[in-house]
């Protein structure tokens, strides 16, 4: 997927859970979803079950532990696109 | 030393009014909250009415962040924070995600069981093997402690956070648990409370028990009759009630608002020994209760003005009765006055005792008894022991000053607590 489109769906996704309006805002591919968008830990996994829905893709425990940020995401989603 | 415990706040999710002067209004007026619900139809309920508290979606985004409301289906903690946030605004405090931390100030809430229905949805995740799909909430909602745990997180208390739960005598023993904690000087201010789920999953049991009404699903407002000769059940309810309790001195180094003074109560159980079983009282263990309360605040009997008791419209409705004349020693014209919130909101189950408190204290504040409905036709057995003038059945205007309240619950458990007036 075409890398700004990819960063503008995850944008959506994880709207919802992030605690730091300013880091959201200047949302990249560099951005952690901990550290930069304050997203409480227990949340992860809701933003997770929400990029498999939009996506329609499935992800594995060991590609959970990883997606901790943005590009962690768009690699992850990239590798489940081709796979399909 | 011992201090004294007097109510700076209340508030209150009933299905007759949500928020506490829609709620005065209505249990003034003996307005109904008890509606028909097709989904019990559809599920074949041999009762299908009962009594849901009416929150707005727009409603919810007052207490609760668009983020607390993803995946968010647990009826009783909605109603469980509404009544609980509302009533700490009341007393006077901040609702705010960055107020801080206060050690003195704590919450007791209870509740039977947790989000119900969020439990059916993860159980059906669970079945079709899609555990990975329950996401974040589940836990947090089907907690029995959920409540207490979001209310703390709320309003950022930090003396004791936790749930009590002893089936419809929760929320009275919500109360006397935090009246003891602030008069041993073990927290200055509790948030005390309960709540409860609505629906199916929630009333069927009691469905299959046929304790509930099956005759007024075509009158649902005429459905619930305490003291009445045509009871033959109760209609449930739901929603939650929630009171700030606090120590003298500190509401009034606050110079907070004194809705009552809780003068003491008492908790036992009658051990299911004697005539008492899961499901029935111990009579003696009834009457035990009532007289160690009296006896625990300092009054005597004869200072009651007025009774709100547990009544649920059942055959257990004349045996308290019963219960209360033998323990009071009064009967006749000589009786207080009594009454059953039951009549307009049925039987709110964990969350009875917090909503019946809730009316018992503004009885207090505003001077009033208010009006038993639906029981125009008082059943023989009681009113040979009471006099029928004590049910009132339209509102009475009169000086209160003492009021006592039980409860009783499945598992032969007991609770009673009394109210006074607090004059400054």
């Amino acid at each position: 997927m075409e890398k700004q489109a990819l960063i503008a769906k995850l944008k959506t996704i994880v709207e919802p859970y992030i605690q730091d309006e300013d880091a959201f805002k200047s949302l990249s591919e560099n951005t952690d979803f901990v550290k930069d968008l304050k997203i409480n830990s227990a949340n992860l996994v809701d933003v997770i079950l929400d990029v498999e829905d939009v996506f329609d893709i499935r992800i594995e425990n060991v590609d959970m532990e990883k997606m901790l940020s943005v590009k962690a995401a768009m690699d992850i989603v990239n590798e489940k696109l081709a796979a399909k | 030393m011992k201090h004294r415990v007097v109510i700076t706040g209340m508030g209150v999710v009933a299905p007759n009014g949500v928020g506490l002067s829609e709620f005065t209004n209505a249990i003034k007026k003996g307005v109904s909250g008890i509606t028909y619900h097709q989904n019990l139809k559809d599920l074949d309920f041999s009762c299908c009415i009962g009594g849901v508290p009416q929150v707005s979606e727009e409603k919810r985004l007052h207490y609760f962040t668009p983020l607390q409301l993803r995946g968010f289906n647990s009826s009783g903690i909605l109603y469980g924070c509404i009544a609980g946030i509302d009533a700490w605004k009341d007393a006077g405090f901040p609702f705010d995600s960055e107020s801080e931390l206060d050690y003195n100030s704590g919450t007791i809430f209870g509740t039977g069981t947790s989000g119900i229905e969020k439990f059916r949805e993860a159980i059906y995740k669970i079945d079709t093997k899609q555990v990975k799909r329950l996401g974040s909430t589940a836990v947090l909602q089907t907690m029995a402690s959920g409540v207490s745990a979001f209310l703390g997180g709320m309003l950022g208390l930090g003396n004791q956070v936790t749930t009590n739960s002893s089936a419809c005598t929760t929320g009275t023993e919500a109360i006397i648990l935090g009246f003891d904690r602030i008069q041993s000087g073990k927290a200055k201010r509790m948030l005390v409370g309960s709540c409860s789920d609505d629906g199916p999953y929630i009333w069927g049991g009691f469905d299959a028990m046929r304790v509930m009404t099956y005759k007024h699903n075509e009158t649902p407002k005429q459905g619930s009759r305490p003291m009445s000769a045509t009871a033959d059940g109760f209609v449930p309810g739901s929603g939650a009630g929630a009171l700030v309790l606090e120590s003298l001195e500190s509401a009034l180094e606050r110079k907070a608002t004194i809705y009552a003074e809780v003068l003491g109560g008492a908790l036992n159980s009658g051990g299911q020994r004697g005539e008492g079983t899961m499901t029935a009282p111990n009579e003696e263990a009834v009457v035990g209760c009532i007289k160690k309360a009296i006896e625990n605040s300092g009054i005597s009997a004869d200072a009651i003005d007025t009774i709100n008791g547990h009544l649920t419209a059942t055959s257990k409705d004349s045996l308290e009765i019963k219960n209360w004349t033998k323990a009071l020693h009064r009967k006749g014209v000589d009786f207080p006055y009594i009454n059953s919130l039951k009549g307009m909101v049925g039987h709110c189950l964990t969350a009875a005792g917090s909503i019946e408190s809730v009316a018992t204290v503004l009885q207090l504040k505003e001077q009033f008894i208010f009006p038993n409905i639906n029981c125009e036709d008082v059943l023989p057995e009681i009113s040979s022991l009471i006099s029928e003038e004590k049910i009132p059945k339209k509102l009475v205007e009169t000086k209160v000053t003492i009021a006592i309240k039980a409860s009783f619950g499945f598992g032969d458990v007991n609770g009673c607590v009394i109210f006074k007036t607090y004059l400054a």
